[in-house]
């Protein structure tokens, strides 16, 4: 099993396949199985912040949405703490910033809840970590989500600005609007071609 | 700055595009990732608890099966432990597995396969590893089943298996197949990995001294996750 210097090799990525939402949301598979289903409240009652919605598409090579793709949210408080013991700092009681987003089977749309996030350090601006699966995606794909609003912070980010083609960074830039309720942020992920979100390979 | 995980190794992992596995040709993309060294985002992740899961969750001989019944098929036990990379066991973490039951046909409401729904299988399962990362699954051994592919494209008996490890860059989804099944060198998904020593790592080995005589036999498979660097010179000097 090791090498011959001791260590084990990771285990293989292979797809999560078209039904992912029987092992991960059976709800959403159309079922009832468990107690407690995981992922679905990202922010919890207690925690300080502005309430957002943030909405989007996952879009494929061709422009269509794809309709059968599960996203998980990552993402620190208002204060920049991740829910972690080295998130940096505690965090409100509830608040686990993480989350599990399906799409409408018929339109691809998907939409969460949660709060927006604050810097977790000088200069860095506020984002959420998303990690997409789907059916034809070998390996879960990593990439962040900033918000349109923190244009100042964005020039100092290191993670943006990492990104040596500039035309490529306003691909992980949220869209704010203001309606009614709550902010909303749209954010499409383009998977391929014209306008391809920039993804990290972590 | 927090010590980072080893570097992903790709010829072990599948590449985006498989044209073979038609539909990674849309799903990929074309442009390389860009390479991002661990920071707080990264080597955090979501914590989970003996409160998020039951007991039950992980025996799906019994986690949907009405009083008294059970599922139709061959009863495993699925059993391993999650280790990283130098070899160390990940306790306490969440493991989740998913499948369809003995005649290939998932609880979806998208599979529309012939094969026939059992009304005492879910398919889904979920546990936190103990402290030397081991965790234990009691369910039926999955059927084969077709895919437009190809057209004549037969899915291994496979279970689905997502592990989440300390770290949000630990996070995997993977599939378990069964020692012997002649569909695993067919499969187009199994292809996609490049490293045959991969696949065999993918694939369960019955494991006679765990089955349970007159009850079930018993298959073993290890997840290993990505291990961390050490942090060698910490506190000399301090
Ligand atoms: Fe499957």
């Amino acid at each position: 099993m090791t090498d011959d210097l001791g260590y084990l090799r990771e285990s293989a990525s292979q797809t999560a396949g078209p039904f992912v939402h029987i092992g991960l949301a059976p709800g959403a598979a159309g079922f009832d199985i468990y107690q407690r289903e995981l992922g679905q409240d990202i922010a919890g009652p207690n925690a300080a912040g502005e309430r957002i919605r943030v909405e989007g598409l996952v879009i494929d090579g061709t422009g269509s949405p794809v309709k059968d793709v599960m996203l998980e949210v990552w993402q620190a408080n208002a204060a920049g703490h991740y829910a972690h013991p080295e998130g940096g700092g505690t965090v409100e009681e509830g608040f686990r910033g993480w989350g599990r987003v399906i799409t409408d089977f018929d339109t691809g749309a998907w939409a969460f809840d949660t709060i927006k996030p604050g810097p977790i350090g000088e200069g860095h601006a506020p984002h959420l970590h998303l990690w997409i699966v789907a059916r034809g995606i070998n390996i879960g794909l990593n990439t962040r989500m900033y918000f349109s609003d923190d244009s100042v912070a964005h020039a100092t980010d290191p993670v943006l600005n990492l990104i040596e083609w500039e035309s490529r960074r306003p691909t992980l830039i949220a869209t704010r609007s203001k309606g009614q309720g709550p902010a909303v942020y749209r954010f499409d992920i383009r998977l391929q071609g014209e306008g391809e979100t920039v993804f990290f390979d972590i | 700055m927090s010590t980072g995980y080893y570097q992903r190794r790709r010829d072990i992992h599948p590449p985006a595009l498989t044209p073979d596995y038609k539909t990674s040709v849309a799903r990929s993309p074309r442009l390389a990732p860009l390479s991002l060294d661990h920071g707080a985002g990264e080597v955090t992740g979501p914590v989970f608890t003996a409160a998020d899961v039951d007991p039950g969750d992980n025996d799906l001989l019994t986690n949907y099966a009405r009083e008294g019944q059970s599922p139709i098929g061959e009863r495993i036990l699925l059993h391993g432990r999650v280790l990283d990379e130098n070899a160390r066991p990940v306790p306490r973490t969440l493991i989740e597995i998913w499948q369809a039951n003995a005649s290939g046909r998932y609880r979806h409401r998208k599979d529309m396969y012939l094969g026939a729904l059992d009304p005492n299988f879910g398919g889904c399962g979920r546990m936190l590893t103990d402290d030397s990362g081991y965790f234990a699954f009691r369910t039926v051994k999955p059927g084969a089943y077709p895919w437009r592919n190809r057209v004549n494209d037969w899915r291994p008996a496979h279970i689905h298996v997502s592990v989440f490890g300390a770290a949000f860059a630990q996070r995997l989804i993977t599939q378990c197949y069964f020692e012997g099944d002649p569909l695993i060198p067919r499969c187009p998904i199994v292809a996609t990995i490049p490293d045959a020593g991969a696949v065999d790592r993918l694939t369960a080995r019955l494991d006679m001294n765990a089955s349970v005589p007159l009850d079930m036999i018993a298959y073993r498979f290890d997840v290993v996750l990505r291990g961390r660097r050490q942090s060698i010179f910490e506190g000399q000097g301090a």
